[in-house]
C-alpha cells in the first residue's frame, strides 16, 4: 500500500465508498447487482451512474439473496461482477455465497460493516462481521478478505479483490466499515492496479470440463455462451459438473477448494509499524488500526516501546506472521471494534509465547487513540 | 450420436438440431419416479429448442432445488444449479450480463412460487428475458410430499394429513398480476401443446411464464388416492378438456429488460457528464 498524505498534491479527495467502487471498476468490474443499505449505498449509486456508460450493468434486485445470485449469474456469463452491502445484507447473502464457493464462481462482496446484531445501530460503525466473513456460510470453504484502513487502501484492496476472485474462482470479501466508507481522504488514483484477466480455456472446447483443475488447483472458467460448455453446480460434483455422492470425489473437491487459498501467501498483506524494537505488540485492522497507529505513536512518546502489526488481509489469517511478531514480546494487544472476534485467532497463533489481551468495544462509535492508550496502560502499567 | 433417432422422435426436427442434441444422455436414467411429469416437460423443452435452432452453447438452464431442479443434470446446454428458490435471481444476472443467451429457469412449484415467490413477481415486473418453466405437481416431491403454495385447500400431504388448511396460489393469475407479458399453461398430458408454448415463449424478448400441471403419483397422488400415473394424466386431460385455463393466457408486447437497459447504456455513453455524476 502506498503512502497517502505525503503525496497529497498529486491526489484527489475522495470518500472511502467511492474509492471502493473506483478500485473495483479500475480492475475491470463491469456488473453490479445490489440492494440499498446504509452505510454502503453510495457504492450502488455510483454503479448506477457509471456502469451503463462503460457497457456495464447495474441491477437493483429485490433483496440481497437475489443480489448475490445475480452477481454469480453475471460472472458465469463472463462479466466481472461485484456488489456492496452491510451486515444485514451480508447475512442474507450467505447461502448464495456458498454457491460461489462450491460452484467456484468469481465475485466480490464489499461489506461496509455497521453495528449489529440485527438492525443494530444502522448508521454507526463496527467491525462486526469478521467471523461471518470467515464462517458465514455453512460448510467448509476457503476465505479471502481484505480490510482497508485508509481510502487509498479502499481503492487498492477493491481492485485486488476483483483480481484475486478471478484468479482463485471464488468469492472475495472487502471488509470496510462505516468510518472508512464515509470518510474522505486524498487518494492517488495513478497507482498501478492489477487487472482482471480470465485465463483462456485451454484445448478443444468439446473436451472442456468445468471442474478440471489446472496445476494451481484452480479450474479455468469458460463463460456461458462459449462453445466450451459450463456446468456450474452447487451440489457435490465431479470434474464434469455432474452431481455425485462418491466419497473420494467429495473429499478431493472439498480439500481442493480449501487449499486454493493456502498457497497464496502473496495475498496475505500486512503492514508493520515500529515493530523492530517493540516490547508490546499491537495487532489490529481497518478503522481500529488507524487509532492504534496513533496510540502507538503517543505511547512511544511516553517511553513505551509499542509496535503495530496491521492486518490488511484478515482471511486467511496470518497465523505464522503473528506468531513470529509476538515472539519475545512482553504482551500482545488486539484492538478491534467488536466484542473480541479476531483475538481468538491471535491467541491460537501466539500460543504461550506471550500474554494476549483484548482491547475491544462496540457501542456505535469508533475506538479513539485515547481509549486504546488508557486500556493498554492498564495492561502495560501492571507488567 | 443418434441424431437420426432424435430427429425421427422429435417429429418436427429443426434444420440443424434434434432434441437429442440437448440431452446429456450419459446421465440417464433420470432421477425421476416412474409416472413423474418432469421428463415430459424436459423433452418438450428440448424439442422446442431444436425447433428454434438454438445451439446448445447458446442456451443456459438455471435450476434451484427440487425434483425438477435436477433437470439441468440431463441437459447439454450450459447450466447453473444453485439454491432453493433463487433460480430466477441467478437467471436474471445471466441474462442481464449477456442478453444474446437463451435463458430458461426450470423450477418446481415449491422452488418457484413458495420459497422463491419474491423473485417470481419481480422477474415478471422486471420483464427480464428469461423463460420460467414451472413443473407444478402440487407438493414437495423431493423431500417426501409436504404441502407447497400450490397444494389445493383440503388436500392431503404428509404435513397436512387431515386436509390442507391454506389456500393455493393460482400461479398464472399471480404471474399476470405481477406484470408478466407472456403467461401460458399446459399439462403433462398435453406434451405437444407444451412444446408449442415453449417454442412461442422462446421467441419473446421479455419474461415468459409457463406453468405445467404435472403428476406426482409417488406422493401427492398416493396421499389423495388419485390412482396411478396413467389415471392422474387422464384426470389432467379431462380437467382441461374444454380448453379453459389452457394454452396462452396472457400475451402482450413488451420490450424486455435487456432492450430497455440497452437504451440506458446508449444514453449514458452519449452523455459523459451525467456519467460522471456532475450536478448531483
Amino acid at each position: 500500500m502506498s503512502s497517502t498524505l505525503a503525496q497529497a498534491d498529486r491526489a484527489v479527495f475522495m470518500q472511502g465508498n467511492e474509492a471502493l467502487f473506483r478500485g473495483a471498476i479500475a480492475a475491470g468490474a463491469r456488473f453490479y447487482a445490489g440492494y440499498p443499505i446504509t452505510p454502503s449505498s453510495e457504492i450502488a449509486e455510483l454503479a448506477a451512474v457509471e456502469l451503463p456508460g462503460l457497457g456495464g450493468v447495474y441491477l437493483q434486485m429485490e433483496d440481497e439473496l437475489a443480489s448475490i445470485a445475480a452477481v454469480i449469474g453475471a460472472s458465469l456469463a463472463g462479466m466481472p461482477a461485484f456488489c456492496a452491502t452491510s451486515g444485514p445484507g451480508f447475512s442474507l447473502m450467505q447461502e448464495n455465497l456458498g454457491v460461489a464457493y462450491m460452484a467456484e464462481v468469481p465475485c466480490v462482496v464489499i461489506n461496509v460493516m455497521r453495528s449489529g446484531p440485527s438492525t443494530g445501530l444502522a448508521t454507526m460503525p463496527a467491525q462486526a462481521d469478521v467471523m461471518q466473513a470467515r464462517w458465514g456460510t455453512h460448510g467448509d470453504h476457503p476465505a479471502l478478505a481484505f480490510c482497508p484502513a485508509t481510502v487509498q487502501e479502499c481503492y487498492e484492496t477493491a481492485a485486488l479483490a476483483m483480481v484475486a476472485a478471478e484468479q482463485l474462482r471464488m468469492p472475495v470479501t472487502v471488509l470496510a466499515d462505516e468510518v472508512i466508507g464515509h470518510m474522505r481522504e486524498p487518494v492517488r488514483l495513478d497507482v498501478t492496479l492489477p487487472q482482471v484477466c480470465r485465463p483462456q480455456v485451454p484445448g478443444d472446447p468439446a473436451g472442456y470440463r468445468t471442474y478440471a483443475p489446472a496445476a494451481n488447483g484452480v479450474p479455468p472458467l469458460a463463460a456461458f455462451g462459449d462453445r466450451a460448455i459450463v456446468h456450474a453446480n452447487s451440489s457435490m460434483h465431479d470434474q464434469a459438473g455432474l452431481p455425485t455422492t462418491a466419497q473420494p470425489i467429495a473429499r478431493a473437491l472439498l480439500h481442493r477448494l480449501v487449499d486454493k487459498v493456502s498457497g497464496r501467501q502473496d495475498l496475505v498483506l500486512l503492514q508493520d509499524y515500529h515493530l523492530a524494537d517493540a516490547e508490546w505488540l499491537f495487532v489490529s485492522y481497518g478503522v481500529s488500526a488507524r487509532c492504534t497507529r496513533a496510540a502507538v505513536e503517543r505511547l512511544r512518546a511516553q517511553g513505551v516501546r509499542a509496535g503495530l502489526l496491521q492486518l490488511t488481509t484478515i482471511w486467511p489469517f496470518a497465523a505464522a506472521q503473528v506468531a513470529a511478531a509476538a515472539a519475545g514480546k512482553r504482551g500482545v494487544l488486539v484492538v478491534e471494534l467488536n466484542l473480541g472476534q479476531l483475538v481468538g485467532e491471535v491467541r491460537a497463533a501466539v500460543g504461550g509465547a506471550a500474554p494476549v489481551h483484548s482491547i475491544c468495544e462496540s457501542d456505535g462509535r469508533p475506538l479513539l487513540p485515547r481509549d486504546v492508550i488508557s486500556r493498554s496502560m492498564e495492561v502495560i502499567g501492571q507488567a | 450420436m443418434s441424431a437420426d433417432l432424435g430427429a425421427q422422435a422429435a417429429g418436427q426436427p429443426g434444420p440443424e438440431y434434434s432434441y437429442w442434441d440437448y440431452l446429456r444422455h450419459e446421465a440417464f436414467p433420470t432421477f425421476w419416479c416412474a409416472g413423474c411429469g418432469d421428463g415430459i416437460i424436459l423433452a418438450a423443452l428440448a424439442k422446442a429448442l431444436a425447433e428454434r435452432g438454438r445451439a446448445p452453447h447458446e442456451v443456459v438452464a438455471v435450476t434451484g432445488i427440487g425434483c425438477f431442479g435436477k433437470a439441468d443434470d440431463y441437459l447439454k446446454t450450459h447450466s447453473l444449479h444453485g439454491t432453493h428458490g433463487r433460480a430466477l435471481a441467478f437467471a436474471t444476472g445471466v441474462k442481464a450480463a449477456k442478453p444474446e443467451l437463451t435463458v430458461v429457469a426450470m423450477m418446481g412449484d415449491g422452488d418457484c412460487a413458495t420459497i422463491g415467490g419474491n423473485h417470481l413477481i419481480h422477474a415478471c415486473r422486471r420483464d427480464i428475458g428469461v423463460l420460467a418453466l414451472v413443473s407444478n405437481n402440487l407438493n414437495y416431491g423431493m423431500t417426501g410430499g409436504q404441502f407447497s403454495a400450490t397444494t389445493p385447500s383440503g388436500s392431503r400431504t404428509v404435513t397436512s394429513p387431515l386436509g390442507h388448511a391454506e389456500a393455493a396460489f393460482d400461479l398464472c393469475a399471480l404471474a399476470e398480476a405481477a406484470g408478466a407479458g407472456f403467461v401460458a399453461r399446459a399439462t403433462a398430458a398435453h406434451p405437444e401443446l407444451l412444446r408449442r408454448l415453449i417454442y412461442k415463449a422462446l421467441g419473446r424478448p421479455g419474461f415468459a411464464f409457463i406453468e405445467v400441471m404435472s403428476t406426482c403419483p409417488t406422493h401427492f397422488g398416493r396421499a389423495n388416492r388419485l390412482g396411478d400415473a396413467a389415471k392422474m394424466l387422464m384426470a389432467l386431460r379431462d380437467q382441461y378438456r374444454g380448453g379453459e385455463g389452457l394454452g396462452v393466457l396472457v400475451q402482450k408486447d413488451t420490450p424486455g429488460f435487456s432492450a430497455s437497459y440497452r437504451a440506458v447504456q446508449v444514453a449514458a455513453a452519449a452523455n459523459p457528464a451525467k456519467r460522471a455524476g456532475e450536478g448531483r
